[in-house]
């Protein structure tokens, strides 16, 4: 048997799926085939509505394929499992809770033997991590957007899963903000190595944070087209204004443009 | 503090064109009671004020405690699953769109001389309907992904509940609690009237109206006032406690 490194931590093995709706049947995915190798970090672009968080749902268990598995640490998942962490666009803050219990709400669910003190230590070195020291007391509600975006990577991460799940976590904010969170995923990725799977619309983004860039192609996604970047792990801004970089970006955009195309063409 | 003062000073105004319209219109207090009058009125049975408020509101309170039971859960059930839901919409609507006065007389005759018994059921029954549809509202539009994030760590139905759901839904209760307060004041007060057995300040209402004693109706309903303002505040307290995150600072 291969290892997860050569085969994949996350595979989705030939995955099609149909959602039943009020206006009909509607297909998703189709023949669907792609993989992650531990501690690597994937992408996922393609034209909206594609389908593209359909597979962070089946991932992370939330959702079962219809035909072909999903495959994680060469387990076939068939419920969520605690390897996982995911975060949203929406931060999805509890309101009632300060941003250090907000973090800790995993270690409450996930089993581990960690004691009170240890899971509010494990917290409160992640919030430093990305630079939120100094507001663990506070409520979501007294955070700009950006700094809650911050402690939703600290709650997907508290519980030390193999797998981040991000789907369109920078969407919502500005741009100067995204690119320091950009740079905080890489700091992250560095002090405790996981493996990622982002969903994105912003082309620089993937660039910047994904060692593979998987294109779908329109409704019902199938995978159109994989770009290896040459330039993986850690990156700098300035790596994103590189002629290989703008090359990269070219070729992404001309594959979007494609899959637009077809969509609606295919049935 | 200035909340105390604004209060106040509304109040006194109130008491004082109150005042000032009576004597304008030189008003018989057979016609409208002067505030000037309440006093004396209120005086003169203030033992009975005292054992017939508590009567009241402890007839009251338990009645609310019951709405809370029942109405958190109906909403739950409601709440929780779409069948439950549009299957008991209907029914509860019905049962609040009947006028509870008409339900007076059929509660007391199906428990006959269960004065107590009678006055907690109506105030229960009047008060439930608005905790049991905001609890349903607020736990039927959780956001999915509040839900998914505990999902997706393999949490319980009940972890999502007790850690999520419930807690999300707290504003909304207490919003609804607030109305049930004063909704529950008005069904005992219903019994205590339409079916008196001589208990409670609707009791004395009832014995003033005999007795043609005005001053002593308008007595009845000012320290009804008094007791609802009262429970009211105990809300606001507790939802301070319970769900004071959901305050937002207004400048």
């Amino acid at each position: 048997m291969k290892s997860q490194e050569e085969n994949g931590l996350i595979r989705i093995n030939n995955v099609s799926h149909t959602f039943n709706t009020s206006s009909g049947k509607i297909r998703v995915l189709d023949k669907l085939t792609m993989s992650v190798p531990k501690n690597g970090f994937s992408a996922i672009v393609g034209p909206s509505g594609c389908g593209k968080s359909t597979v962070t749902r089946l991932v992370a268990g939330l959702l079962q394929a219809d035909e072909g598995s999903v495959w994680l640490q060469d387990q076939k998942v068939t419920s969520p499992r605690p390897v996982v962490g995911m975060a949203f666009q929406n931060p999805v803050l509890l309101e009632w809770r300060s941003i250090l219990k907000n973090v800790m709400l995993p270690l409450e669910i996930v089993p581990n033997n960690l004691n009170m003190f240890e899971r509010e230590a494990r917290a409160r070195n992640l919030l430093e991590l990305v630079g939120l020291n100094g507001f663990e007391e506070k409520r979501p509600s007294e955070l700009s957007g950006g700094m809650r975006q911050r402690a939703s990577l600290c709650r997907a991460l508290v519980h030390r899963p193999e797998v981040l799940i991000l789907d369109e976590p920078f969407a919502a904010l500005d741009a100067f903000t995204r690119e320091d969170l950009w740079q905080t995923m890489h700091r992250l990725r560095s002090e405790e190595p996981f493996t990622g799977l982002l969903i994105t619309h912003d082309l620089r983004e993937a660039i910047f944070l994904a060692d593979e860039i998987f294109v779908l192609s329109g409704r019902p996604a199938t995978l159109q087209h994989t770009e290896v970047l040459a330039k993986r792990g850690q990156k700098n801004l300035d790596d994103l204004y590189t002629p290989e970089a703008s090359q990269t970006l070219n070729t992404l955009r001309e594959q979007i443009k494609i899959a637009r195309q077809n969509e609606g063409r295919r049935i | 503090m200035r909340q105390i003062f604004s209060a106040t000073l509304a109040i006194l105004t109130f008491l004082s064109l109150w005042e000032v319209l009576v004597w304008v219109n030189d008003w018989p207090n057979y016609k409208m009671a002067s505030p000037s009058d309440l006093w004396p009125a209120f005086w003169r049975f203030k033992g009975l004020f005292l054992i017939y408020g508590w009567e009241t509101l402890w007839r009251t309170v338990v009645g609310l405690l019951l709405a809370i039971l029942v109405g958190s859960a109906i909403g739950m059930l409601m709440g929780l699953s779409r069948f439950a839901r549009e299957g008991l919409y209907p029914l509860l609507v019905g049962f609040n769109a009947i006028p509870k006065a008409t339900v007076v007389p059929i509660v007391a005759l199906i428990f006959v001389g269960q004065h107590d018994l009678n006055t907690v059921l109506i105030a229960f029954m009047i008060s439930f309907f608005p905790i049991a549809v905001s609890v349903s509202i607020g736990l039927s539009t959780l956001e999915p992904e509040y839900r998914d994030i505990l999902r997706s760590l393999g949490a319980s139905k009940i972890a999502i509940f007790w850690k999520i759901a419930l807690p999300k839904t707290m504003p909304e209760f207490f919003g609804a609690l607030k109305v049930a307060v004063t909704l529950a004041f008005i069904g005992t007060n219903l019994m205590e009237i339409v079916s008196p057995h001589g208990r409670g300040l609707g009791a004395l209402f009832d014995s003033g109206k005999t007795n043609s004693d005005y001053p002593l109706m308008f007595a009845v309903l000012i320290s009804l006032a008094v007791l609802g303002i009262g429970l009211y505040y105990v809300v606001i307290m507790l939802e301070h406690f319970i769900a004071g995150w959901a305050e937002r600072e207004i400048d």
